[in-house]
């Protein structure tokens, strides 16, 4: 009973912050703008380095695959390359968004002393700034699948809805991390270490079958379950598995309501205490 | 009626000093601490201050209201709890309607963006729609007077550009409550002129002003009605020339404490204004003044004259004089000698609050041994016929009715002994 009440309040509370969100749009819009203009400011490339960065990321994967097969000694198949390259893309806006967002509110500390604004912006605008980046990766991962040879089929349509959790999931993150590293700094730290080992934790270059009885540990990482249902969905053309779809889509929606009232209760000791 | 856009009832706000953990030995128990004690904002902690502490005050719908203080005595806390960036420890602050400020107006520039990009940044950050933004792009650029650099990245301006610019951009949000915060320091003068003009179009329009400042004379014009703070807490609430005055006599009495006099050699230890009966701050106009000026010597001083400045509410001289000037000639001090000179003054000022500057100045060098700004300050009532500053005691010796013939042969020879050849 009583944590019904609870739950309640803190789904109306959400919903509140969701809504003064909504109400400085035109400021969030700017702010992510802001982030994409500035990132690509005063280089020659510009914007093109939007489009190489990707290329490299899906060819290194490309190497990591071309050399487990060497190692295996199994022929080396189209199959594996494509689902490197699409897996390869969502992780690359993960770390990137959660990376920018932790840095997020202490990058703005003028803003946040000095200026009352609705601060949960910031950390939305860093994801949703690296949203850009990986909408051109996106687009660059596409064309690679077309000239592999990959076909349609209708489980194309489970791919906005993974990336929608993989949103969800980042922008809860890079909230709770964007406030906690604000108070210490440490966080930073913290984070930069577990995104530089948690490449091997994510099946991004392998699959989480290599494991065998052990896969579901691998699985428990809620970007897991994501990463390998778009290459379900997308190259094998199969529908992803269910149960850990649904796990990662409940991880992820409870950490992001979670996060907005933590968000919400440090919220006034943020410009005393940076 | 009373139409209270900003209610702020007992308002206490605590801060720490020095680092807010000092290391991961002390977080602990500060943790524990805050979980076990659940009520906290009553005591003070050995770190702890009180930088605002039981501050209350109304300001009514339209009205300009000004704060005042020194530094530290709690103005820019009490700015940033109104706008939400930092909440009360205790107390409750209510705002009527939206609330803007121009504080820090240039805070949400990027340096790597265009004058033009940042006005849109810029803008949004104040709260304006991207719409609102468009339609009074031009106004905005305009105001700044900024149209050639209006495409160069702002990390290329001058500090005096990058400052117009924030200002432009926050002058153009239409607030309910405007929050002002020693914004127009920056630029030259005529800049300065036009952001007052439009502080004061903003309060035509109905708008509510807070305007925080340690420019008197820019609150005196501004606000009906002000706030004396000292070190967090409320002195004096009322009309800005009473409040304006108590401050420049708590002044006085801060620079008797021995503390601001002890290193130097030669300073002033009293001013003093009276009238033919003794003692007292308020005047009749036309009567006779006197303001005594007393020194003290620790080592010789040679070459000295004593000035006294009278200058009126928003600071403008409207009088000095000097010892040398009078015909004393230098006067000389030894060690440990006293001086005390009285000037008498033929009080021929307006009614208004007037302030006495004295100073002990030596001529060789041009500079001043000891100065004492708004040592005293004194009131001036009567002489109704004249406004400004200064009476000429004007009588009306003609004031006929008549044709217009005549009037032109009287303007001729009047206008002869005007000229100056």
């Amino acid at each position: 009973m009583f944590a019904c009440v609870l739950i309640e309040e803190g789904v109306s509370l959400v919903f509140q912050t969701l809504q003064e969100l909504f109400d400085r749009r035109d400021l969030l819009y700017m702010i992510t703008w802001r982030e994409i203009r500035v990132k690509y400011k005063q280089s020659v490339m510009g914007m093109l380095w939007a489009i190489l960065m990707p290329c490299i990321i899906v060819s290194a994967g490309l190497v990591v695959r071309y050399a487990f097969a060497m190692v295996a000694g199994k022929p080396f198949a189209i199959a594996d390359l494509t689902s490197v390259a699409v897996k390869a893309a969502p992780w690359a806006f993960f770390v990137s968004a959660l990376r920018f967002g932790t840095n997020s509110l202490i990058s703005n500390v003028n803003l946040v002393t000095k200026i009352y604004l609705p601060r949960l912006i910031f950390p939305l605008a860093a994801v949703f700034s690296q949203m850009f980046d990986f909408l051109v990766a996106t687009a660059v991962v596409s064309l690679f699948l077309v000239a592999a040879g990959t076909v349609w089929s209708v489980q194309l349509l489970w791919v906005p809805f993974l990336i929608l959790t993989l949103i969800i999931l980042v922008s809860a993150l890079a909230i709770v991390f964007s406030a906690a590293s604000l108070f210490f700094r440490d966080v930073k730290f913290i984070v930069e270490v577990l995104l530089t080992f948690a490449i091997f934790f994510t099946p991004v270059f392998y699959e989480s079958s290599l494991f065998g009885a052990w896969a579901p540990v691998l699985l428990s990482n809620p970007v897991s379950p994501l990463l390998e249902g778009l290459s379900t969905a997308v190259i094998l053309h199969q529908c992803p598995p269910l149960f850990w779809l649904s796990y990662s889509f409940a991880v992820s929606v409870c950490l992001f309501i979670l996060a907005i009232l933590m968000f919400r209760k440090l919220d006034p000791y943020f410009a005393e205490s940076i | 009626m009373a139409d209270n856009v900003l209610n702020v009832q007992h308002v206490f706000k605590k801060f720490r000093r020095g680092e807010l953990y000092d290391s991961l030995r002390e977080l602990v128990p500060a943790i524990a601490r805050r979980l076990l004690r659940r009520e906290q904002g009553k005591d003070l902690d050995q770190r702890e201050f009180w930088a605002l502490r039981d501050v209350s005050f109304q300001v009514e719908r339209g009205e300009a209201f000004g704060i005042i203080g020194g530094n530290g005595a709690g103005k820019s806390t009490i700015l940033k709890l109104l706008t939400g960036i930092m909440r009360p420890t205790k107390g409750s602050i209510r705002v009527a309607g939206r609330i803007s400020a121009l504080i820090e107006v240039s805070a949400g520039f990027h340096q790597d963006l265009t004058g033009r990009e940042n006005i849109y940044l810029n803008g949004a950050i104040l709260g304006m729609t991207r719409e609102q933004i468009h339609k009074r792009f031009d106004e905005i650029v305009d105001f700044s007077g900024l149209e050639e650099f209006i495409d160069t990245p702002v990390k290329r301006y001058s500090s005096g550009m990058f400052a117009r610019l924030g200002f432009s951009v926050a002058a153009h949000v239409d607030p309910d409550v405007l929050l002002v915060d020693e914004v127009l320091s920056v630029g030259d003068y005529l800049f300065q002129r036009k952001c007052l003009e439009r502080m004061h179009a903003v309060i035509r329009s109905g708008a509510t002003v807070v305007f925080v400042s340690h420019n008197l004379r820019e609150v005196a014009n501004l606000c009906q009605r002000s706030l004396l703070l000292e070190r967090g807490q409320v002195q004096l609430v009322g009309p800005t020339e009473e409040v304006i005055g108590d401050y420049y006599r708590r002044g006085q009495q801060q620079r008797l404490s021995p503390a601001n006099s002890v290193d130097r050699g030669l300073w002033i230890t009293q001013v003093k204004v009276h009238g033919k009966n003794g003692p007292g701050v308020e005047f009749q106009s036309g009567d006779k003044l006197y303001i005594t000026v007393e020194a003290n010597a620790w080592n010789r001083y040679e070459d000295m004259s004593v000035v006294i400045a009278v200058v009126d509410k928003n600071q403008y001289l409207v009088f000095d004089t000097c010892t040398q000037r009078l015909g004393t000639g230098a006067i000389t001090l030894d060690r440990d000698q006293t001086l005390r000179c009285t000037f008498e003054l033929d009080l021929n000022l307006t009614e208004g609050t007037f302030h006495v500057h004295a100073y002990l100045h030596r001529y060789v060098t041009d500079r001043a041994y000891d100065s004492w700004l708004s040592a005293a300050t004194f009131f001036v009532t009567g002489a109704p016929e004249a406004r400004g500053v200064v009476t000429l005691h004007p009588r009306l010796t003609e004031c006929n009715v008549g044709k217009t013939s005549r009037l032109e042969t009287l303007r001729q020879p009047l206008a002869r002994e005007g000229s100056y050849d």
